[in-house]
């Protein structure tokens, strides 16, 4: 077990380091120049020369992806171009409102999704199975902004049930910015939906194909008994890690939602740095992202190895 | 040597961690499971392809491809009006008689936009699709048959680049080298090769044991005619479930740049533009400018998925 830990966090150490290194490159070919963007069109040469020197970005690009390296292990995701402050508060901020959001999906997916994708593997083949399926599949390749416009036409402007922006104003209650929450929610649903199904019909089928169910089905035990006891518990187990390689995209691939519904998450930060040119948050927010995603493949990996006594014995030579 | 008992160089990798990591936002539909089992059952024998033709779903995803292939290609002759010819005095027009779609705020006929946006949506995809399935072949290729150094590598590259959600990726580099037909193409092309070369690799993996690789190294073929003559027509049947998803996947990713105002340029029609253009008059109620359009992306997705389901169904039964 602590091999396999060790292994793993070996690995993550290096990916993160690939993607620092990936989203540094992606950062400085963004065209235009900082200070250039910062001065305006009209700026004096000398001015725009003296501010790109202040701001290090006449250095070489070695010295500048160490220097940028080095802030970011001691904590120091660095200043911001477009609003010359660090850029640490707006991050976290960001963070905080894309978690909530995020939080409130899996809220409502994981178990819709996990009762659709077992109901389809109890009627593996069959019309109910196909259908959500299929459903499952369609609805997760539609765009969010797609979905998102259809809820907002619905609930929003005909039956006028929820708000149709998701900031519920600075200091608004819990249940206020809940409300606030729902409809762009739905579109989260709605794309994960698909994944979580067919993960748990996945897994289901596998387990209802085994030895140890028929066996259980065989003593005569209840359905229902089977379902429960033998089946359920097992077959969830590759649910967890499709709930961990989704949270990347939740935390940050929410761009479109984001606009759309004017709300202050990550994807909307990433989204208006990369529009302002603003290359130290865009790559402070896109790093952010994939810390997350990276650590909650992690975790996911320890909770299945140590849910699952077959992986934990291969684990501890 | 110790004797019979091999030391287990690694710890067993938890089995579902793999097939379950290629199934999230960033990632196919397709996990390796159902690579290697379209791999293992299917060979696309004529056949098999009459089998395809009995199925309902493909029959009716083909239909729904056909009508925005024949939109695309010939929409301009028959749409009832000129997609780019404003009349502000009509502007705002719900559904009628004359504008059966009603008018934007420009009073450009809806139906006409939405008949003749699918064209440019329909060029970018598959050429994307197509770039993203021959590179990510070939990587897929190589990182499953040679192995070793060079899969290790590959595969960490792979695994930093999945860590960020594709539009991500591909939005941070559309905004630096500028909206253009060209350029949307080939990188969404690049964003899904390494999503394409895992799938891939997962089924080449599978037939690099069968008895026929071993046999062709003997007989002195080199790595590259092992791959490509010898395995590559093996591993075909899933490289086309994979390229019908990611055709999917790709309507996702044009449709949604173009959203967020990096993809096709307004005046030219096109779907994704449309919606970001009037969606601000939803509040208002003027539905129908941004109605439209979203279905017309949500039935293109669902045509392609249904195809694609079609195809996994028939390789895999």
């Amino acid at each position: 077990m602590a091999t396999f830990l060790l292994r793993r966090l070996g690995l993550m150490v290096l990916t993160l380091f690939l993607l620092s290194l990936m989203v540094f490159l992606a950062g400085q070919i963004l065209p235009g120049d900082p200070a250039h963007a910062i001065l305006g069109n009209l700026a004096a040469p000398s001015a725009v020369q003296a501010l790109d020197h202040q701001l290090g970005v006449d250095r070489p690009l070695l010295t500048r992806y160490l220097s940028w390296l080095g802030g970011l292990l001691h904590g120091n995701l660095g200043t911001s171009y477009e609003y010359q402050t660090a850029v640490e508060p707006f991050i976290r901020a960001a963070l905080i409102n894309s978690i909530k959001l995020a939080a409130l999906a899996f809220v409502i997916v994981v178990p819709l999704g996990i009762l659709g994708g077992v109901i389809a593997a109890l009627r593996v083949g069959r019309g109910t199975d196909r259908a959500i399926s299929v459903t499952g599949l369609s609805l997760s390749t539609v765009p969010e902004f797609v979905s998102g416009i259809v809820v907002i036409v619905v609930f929003g402007v005909e039956l006028k049930w929820l708000p149709v922006t998701a900031s519920a104003g600075a200091g608004a209650s819990v249940w206020s910015q809940f409300r606030h929450l729902i409809l762009p929610a739905i579109p989260l649903v709605l794309v994960l939906f698909g994944y979580i199904a067919r993960m748990a019909r996945a897994g289901t089928i596998d387990v209802l194909n085994s030895d140890y169910t028929r066996t259980a089905v065989l003593k005569g035990l209840p359905q229902r008994t089977v379902l429960r006891r033998h089946v359920l518990r097992n077959s969830l187990l590759p649910t967890i890690t499709v709930i961990a390689t989704q949270t990347g995209y939740l935390i940050g691939g929410l761009v479109v939602v984001e606009t759309l519904f004017n709300y202050h998450g990550l994807g909307n930060l990433i989204y208006n740095a990369a529009v302002h040119k603003d290359e130290v948050m865009l790559e402070a927010g896109v790093l952010i992202i994939g810390i997350v995603y990276v650590v909650a493949t992690l975790i996911a990996d320890v909770l299945l190895t140590l849910l699952n006594p077959r992986l934990r014995i291969g684990g501890t030579e | 040597m110790s004797g019979a008992v091999p030391q287990p160089t690694e710890p067993v990798v938890p089995a579902p961690v793999d097939p379950v990591a290629s199934l999230d936002r960033t990632g196919g539909y397709l996990g390796p499971t159902g690579a290697a089992a379209v791999a293992a059952a299917g060979r696309a024998t004529p056949a098999r392809w009459r089998l395809l033709l009995r199925r309902t779903t493909f029959w009716v995803g083909a239909g729904i491809l056909l009508f925005w292939v024949v939109c695309a290609i010939f929409g301009y002759l028959f749409a009832p009006y000129s997609p780019l010819t404003q009349n502000l005095l009509l502007a705002n027009i719900g559904p009628s008689s004359a504008h059966w779609f009603g008018t934007d705020p420009l009073g450009r006929d809806v139906l006409s936009r939405v008949i003749t946006g699918a064209r440019y949506i329909l060029i970018i995809t598959p050429l994307a699709t197509i770039l993203g399935t021959i590179l990510g072949t070939a990587l897929g290729l190589a990182m499953g048959y040679l192995g070793g150094a060079f899969d290790a590598v590959a595969g960490r590259l792979v695994e930093a680049v999945l860590a960020l959600p594709f539009v991500i990726i591909a939005f941070m580099f559309v905004v630096a080298l500028g909206p253009s037909v060209p350029v949307i193409t080939v990188v969404i092309g690049l964003v899904f090769t390494p999503l394409i070369a895992r799938t891939v690799r997962t089924a080449v993996l599978v037939e690099r044991h069968m008895d026929y690789v071993p046999a062709a190294r003997l007989l002195g073929e080199n790595s590259s005619r092992v791959m490509f003559a010898e395995i590559l027509p093996n591993v075909l049947p899933a490289i086309l479930v994979e390229f019908t998803v990611r055709l999917g996947y790709a309507v996702f990713a044009v449709a949604t740049l173009s959203f967020l105002g990096f993809g096709i340029q307004p005046p030219t029609p096109d779907w994704g533009a449309d919606i970001a253009a009037n969606y601000i008059g939803l509040p208002a109620g003027y539905w129908w400018q941004v109605l439209f359009p979203a279905l017309a992306i949500a039935s293109l997705v669902t045509g392609v998925i249904l195809i694609a389901d079609a195809i996994e169904q028939v390789l895999a039964s």
